[in-house]
C-alpha cells in the first residue's frame, strides 16, 4: 500500500472530476477528518487516515480491502472506476439521468439506458459527459457517460441510446470476484 | 338369426349399465354400509399375507402378554386352536367376500360364548377384535377410544413430565418378569411357525398392535428388516408408538424389555427415517429429550423463513418494507426483539436481485446471525474484530450498529470466501473496515487491543441442517473434535485479541451454528479455564440457556448465561451465543507442575504398556523379582519418562514422580472436562494404565501362586 504518484493522482482526479467536477475537494478535505487515497494492488483505495493506521498493521499479501474501493489502474496506466465508488459519486454529481421503473431491470442488467427508458435529465448536460444513474425513487444505480445532449435528448427517437453504460449496482452480483 | 339366441352371449335387459347404478345408489350404499360395518377392511389376499407375516413377528410380543391374561389351560389351548385354524385354512380358499365374510362370523360366533365363560377379561379382547372386524360395539369403541386418549392426546409437557416419572420408576429392574416372558416367546414362536399362513388371526392382531400398545420387534423381524426395507409410514408410526412408549415407561413397557432395546430400535429407525447417520443421531438423542428430539428433527426438514437486515445505513425498515411491498414482496417484521429485521414470506421478485438489494438497502441473513452481533453491541468509535467474517453478514450488521465510525477489521481464513465480505461490504457502504486474510489462531500477532471481538467460529454445521443436509451423514466424532479443537485455538487467540483495559469494551462473542456440546459448552468452559474471562449475560432476552451439566461432564456454573438456540423452539437456525468480559490482560501461565503432569503422564501410559508386554513375557522369571517390579513399575516409567525429558535424576526423582503421578490421577478426571480433545486423551491414558495395571495384578497372583508351587517342589527336593 502507497500513496498515489503524482501522475497517479492527475489521471484519477481528471477520471473523477468528469462526474463530481470540482466538487472533488470535498472528498479530500472533510469535516470529520482528514481522508486519503492510497494504492493496493493496482486498486486506488480511499479510507480515512484512522484506519490507514490501522491497515499499516496487515502485511500486503494479508491485505483485501481497506475503506472504499474507488477503482483500479489498467495495465496501460488509465483509471477505471468500479461501482464501488458510486457511494461518493451519487452526493456530489453534477449531472445526473433518472430512468424509469420499467427501465430499471435493463440498465441494472449492464445495458445502456435508451430513450424510452429515460425519466429525466439534468439539464445543459453536455454530449459525453459523465453522469451518475438514478431510479425514479432517487436510488442511485450506476455511472455512465451521456451520449446525447439535453437538447438532443428531447428530439431522438425512442430507441437510440442517450446514456452509455459504465457501471450500474447489477455489478456487486455479476462481478463479486473482480471488484477488488 | 341365430345369434341372437346365443346361450353364452347372453344380451342384458332392460336399462343400461349407467341408469342402473344410479337407480340402485342408495341401495348399494346401505348394502355398502352394512357390509362395512360388519366386515373389516378387506386387505386383497397378498396384503393380507403380508400383514399378517409382519404383524407376526410384531404381534408376538403382544401375544405373550395376553396370554397369561386369558388363563387358558393347556388343554383349553388345544381345542381352542382348531377352530381358528379350521377358519385359517378356509380363508384363503374362499375368493368371494361374503363367504368368507360369513365363515368368519360363524366362528366368532362360535368362539365368543366359550370364550366368555373364561371371564370377563376375555370378553374384553373379544371386543377389541370385533371391533377390528369392524363390527363396533358400542363398548369396543368406548374402550379403543379410552385407550387411545389415554396415550396420544397427552399433551407434550404432559408426557415430558410422566417421562421423567418413568425414567425413575424405570431404573428398578424386573428380572422375574424377564424369565416368565422369555419362555413365553418361546412357546410363542412355535406357535408362529406352526400356522404360518394364519391370514385371519394375525391380521386381528396386527390391528390391535398398532392401536393399543407398541411392541417391539423381535430379532426374527430385525432380521427380515435388513432384507426387506420397511415403507416409512410403518417407521414413522413405529417411532411415534416408541416415543409414547418410552415418555411413559413404566405404564407403557412391555414386561422384561430394558428401556435400552427401545432405545436402539427408536435410533434405528430414527436413522432410516431422517437419513441421518448413527453417530449424530447418538448426540441428538443425548441432547434433546425425546419428546423433542422429532420436534428437532422435524424442523430440520423444513426451511427456515428467509430473513432480511435493513441496511440502516442507506435506509429505514418502514422504507424497506414500503418499496418490498411495492415489489410484490409479503413480509413482517421478524419480531420484538429486533428493530431491523423483516421476514420474506413469499416473493414475486427474487429476493436477492431486487434494486433494492443492488443499493445495499438490505442484507439477506438468517436470523440467528443477528443474534451474535446484538450479544456483541458494538459502541460507536470502538475497534471492533471480526475474526470470520465471512460473507459479511455479521460485519456489516456491527458496521450500522457503530454507525460507520470507529474502526471494524474483518478477517477470514479463505480467500475465495473474502470476495464476498468485500462485495458485501461495498454495497452496504460500510466504508470504516480493513478486509485482511490471516488464519484466526496467529492474530495475535498481527495486532492486538480491539475492544470488542466477534468470534463466529467454524463448526460442523449441526444447527443448519435444514440449509445443509449433507451434515445428516458426513459428521463423525473426529469432525466434531477437530472443530472443537479448532475452535479452542481460536478462541484463545480471540481472548488474546482483546484490550481489557478498553474503558467502553473489553467483550468478546463466540457464537457457532453447532448445537453440539463439545462444540459450544466445552469450549467455552476450557476458554474460562486458560484465560482471564468471566461469562456476562448475552443480553438476549430469549433463547434456552446454556449447559452446566452435560452427561458426565460438568461445566462452569456460569455458562447459564450462555444462550442456545433450536430450530423446533425459535424458529431459527441452531446456534449458539456466549459473550465473555475479559477482566485482565494477563495471560495466566499454567502452574509448571500441571504442565509437566500432563507430559509425564503421556509418557506413563506408553511406559505402561511396554512394561506390561515386558511382564507379561517374563512370566518365568521368579516370584521376588516380579513383586519388586510391580513396586518400582511406577518408579521406572517416571524414570524413562523423566529420562526423556532431561529432568533432574536422582532418588529424588522417584518421589516427585510418584507425587506427580497421583496428582495426574486426580487432575484428571477435571480435566476431561475442562478440555475436550486432551481430555479425551487423558480418559484413554487413564484407560490405558488402568487395564495395564490390573492385569499386571493379575498375572501376579497367577504367578504368585505358580511360583510359591514351583518353589516349594523346589524345597521339597
Amino acid at each position: 500500500m502507497r500513496p498515489l504518484t503524482e501522475e497517479e493522482t492527475k489521471t484519477m482526479f481528471e477520471k473523477l472530476s468528469k462526474y463530481i467536477g470540482e466538487n472533488i475537494k470535498l472528498l479530500v478535505d472533510r469535516p470529520d477528518g482528514s481522508y486519503c487515497f492510497r494504492l493496493h494492488n493496482d486498486r486506488v483505495y480511499y479510507m480515512s487516515e484512522k484506519i490507514l493506521k490501522l491497515a499499516t498493521n496487515i502485511s500486503r499479501d494479508k491485505l483485501i480491502s481497506v475503506g472504499t474501493c474507488f477503482g483500479k489502474f489498467t495495465k496501460t496506466n488509465k483509471f477505471r472506476l468500479h461501482i464501488t465508488a458510486l457511494d461518493f459519486l451519487a452526493p456530489y454529481a453534477k449531472f445526473k439521468v433518472w430512468v424509469k421503473p420499467g427501465a430499471e431491470q435493463s440498465y441494472l442488467y449492464g445495458n445502456h439506458v435508451l430513450k424510452s427508458g429515460l425519466g429525466r435529465i439534468t439539464e445543459n448536460t453536455n454530449q459525453y459527459q459523465g453522469v451518475v444513474v438514478y431510479s425514479m425513487a432517487d436510488v442511485p444505480l450506476g455511472f455512465g457517460v451521456a451520449a446525447k445532449t439535453t437538447q438532443e435528448c428531447r428530439r431522438v427517437d425512442p430507441m437510440s441510446i442517450v446514456v452509455f453504460h459504465q457501471a450500474d449496482i447489477g455489478e456487486f452480483i455479476r462481478s463479486e470476484d473482480t471488484l477488488t | 338369426m341365430g345369434r341372437k339366441l346365443d346361450p353364452t352371449n347372453k344380451v342384458k335387459r332392460g336399462p343400461g349399465r349407467k341408469s342402473r347404478k344410479q337407480k340402485g345408489a342408495e341401495t348399494e350404499l346401505a348394502k355398502f354400509i352394512t357390509d362395512d360395518d360388519t366386515e373389516p377392511k378387506r386387505l386383497s389376499s397378498r396384503g393380507r399375507k403380508r400383514a399378517a407375516k409382519r404383524v407376526q413377528n410384531q404381534g408376538k410380543p403382544k401375544d405373550v402378554a395376553e396370554q397369561p391374561k386369558k388363563g387358558f389351560t393347556d388343554e383349553n389351548n388345544k381345542w381352542l386352536k382348531p377352530a381358528k385354524r379350521k377358519r385359517k385354512l378356509e380363508a384363503p380358499e374362499s375368493e368371494e367376500d361374503s363367504d368368507e365374510h360369513w365363515e368368519e362370523e360363524e366362528d366368532e360366533e362360535e368362539e365368543q360364548p366359550q370364550q366368555k365363560k373364561d371371564g370377563k377379561e376375555e370378553e374384553e379382547d373379544d371386543e377389541e377384535m370385533v371391533d377390528d372386524y369392524g363390527t363396533q360395539d358400542d363398548g369396543g369403541v368406548d374402550e379403543a377410544a379410552e385407550e387411545e386418549s389415554d396415550g396420544d392426546d397427552l399433551l407434550p409437557i404432559e408426557r415430558a413430565a410422566k417421562k421423567e416419572k418413568t425414567q425413575k420408576e424405570s431404573l428398578t429392574p424386573a428380572s422375574d418378569d424377564d424369565d416368565d416372558d422369555d419362555d413365553d416367546d418361546d412357546d410363542d414362536e412355535v406357535k408362529h411357525k406352526s400356522d404360518a399362513d394364519t391370514d385371519e388371526e394375525d391380521t386381528v392382531q396386527a390391528n390391535i398392535d398398532e392401536e393399543e400398545t407398541f411392541r417391539l420387534p423381535g430379532a426374527e423381524e430385525n432380521e427380515r428388516e435388513g432384507v426387506l426395507p420397511l415403507d416409512l409410514k410403518t417407521i414413522h408410526h413405529r417411532i411415534k408408538d416408541n416415543i409414547d412408549v418410552l415418555c411413559n415407561f413404566s405404564t407403557k413397557r412391555e414386561e422384561g424389555k430394558e428401556r435400552a432395546e427401545y432405545i436402539s430400535l427408536l435410533r434405528k429407525d430414527l436413522c432410516t427415517y431422517y437419513s441421518y447417520n448413527n453417530f449424530l443421531i447418538e448426540k441428538l438423542m443425548d441432547l434433546f429429550p425425546l419428546s423433542e428430539l422429532v420436534d428437532f428433527l422435524e424442523a430440520n426438514e423444513i426451511h427456515r423463513p428467509v430473513t432480511i437486515r435493513t441496511n440502516t445505513l442507506k435506509t429505514r425498515r418502514r422504507d424497506l418494507a414500503q418499496a418490498l411491498i411495492n415489489r410484490g414482496v409479503n413480509l413482517d417484521p421478524i419480531g420484538k426483539w429486533s428493530k431491523v429485521g423483516l421476514v420474506i414470506y413469499d416473493s414475486s421478485v427474487p429476493i436477492g436481485a431486487t434494486p433494492e438489494y443492488l443499493a445495499g438497502h438490505y442484507m439477506l441473513q438468517g436470523a440467528s446471525s443477528f443474534l451474535p452481533v446484538m450479544a456483541l453491541s458494538p459502541q460507536e468509535g470502538e475497534l471492533v474484530l471480526d475474526m470470520s467474517s465471512a460473507p459479511g453478514g455479521k460485519t456489516t450488521y456491527i458496521a450500522q450498529l457503530m454507525r460507520n465510525t470507529g474502526m471494524i477489521v474483518a478477517n477470514d481464513a479463505n480467500a475465495d470466501r473474502l470476495k464476498s465480505v468485500v462485495g458485501n461490504i461495498h454495497r452496504l457502504g460500510v466504508t470504516n473496515s480493513v478486509v485482511c486474510n490471516y488464519d484466526g489462531r496467529q492474530f495475535p500477532k498481527v495486532m492486538g487491543g480491539f475492544d470488542r471481538v466477534l468470534l463466529d467460529a467454524p463448526c460442523s454445521g449441526t444447527g443448519v441442517i435444514a440449509k445443509d443436509p449433507a451434515v445428516k451423514t458426513s459428521k463423525d466424532e473426529a469432525d466434531i473434535l477437530r472443530s472443537a479443537h479448532l475452535q479452542k485455538e481460536l478462541l484463545l487467540s480471540a481472548i488474546d485479541s482483546v484490550n481489557a483495559e478498553s474503558s467502553s469494551g473489553g467483550y468478546l462473542v463466540y457464537c457457532t451454528c453447532s448445537i453440539m456440546v463439545e462444540e459450544n459448552e466445552w469450549v467455552v468452559d476450557y476458554a474460562l479455564k486458560k484465560r482471564n474471562v468471566k461469562l456476562v449475560p448475552t443480553g438476549l432476552d430469549f433463547g434456552k440457556e446454556g449447559f452446566t451439566r452435560f452427561r458426565e461432564r460438568r461445566f462452569h456454573p456460569t455458562l447459564q448465561l450462555t444462550r442456545r438456540f433450536y430450530p423446533h423452539s425459535h424458529n431459527m437456525d441452531g446456534f449458539f451465543v456466549a459473550k465473555f468480559k475479559k477482566f485482565s490482560n494477563v495471560i495466566p501461565t499454567a502452574p509448571p507442575q500441571k504442565e509437566e503432569e500432563s507430559t509425564d503422564a503421556a509418557e506413563a501410559t506408553t511406559a505402561a504398556g511396554s512394561s506390561e508386554e515386558k511382564t507379561s513375557g517374563s512370566n518365568e522369571k521368579k516370584k521376588k523379582n516380579d513383586i519388586s517390579k510391580t513396586g518400582s513399575l511406577k518408579k521406572k516409567k517416571m524414570e524413562n519418562s523423566k529420562g526423556k525429558k532431561g529432568l533432574p535424576v536422582g532418588p529424588k526423582k522417584a518421589k516427585i514422580a510418584k507425587m506427580s503421578e497421583e496428582t495426574v490421577t486426580g487432575a484428571d478426571a477435571k480435566k476431561n472436562a475442562a478440555n475436550k480433545k486432551e481430555g479425551s486423551r487423558f480418559e484413554k491414558q487413564a484407560k490405558k494404565r488402568k487395564t495395564p495395571m490390573a492385569a499386571k495384578n493379575r498375572i501376579g497372583k497367577n504367578k504368585f501362586r505358580k511360583l510359591k508351587h514351583m518353589l516349594q517342589k523346589f524345597d521339597k527336593e
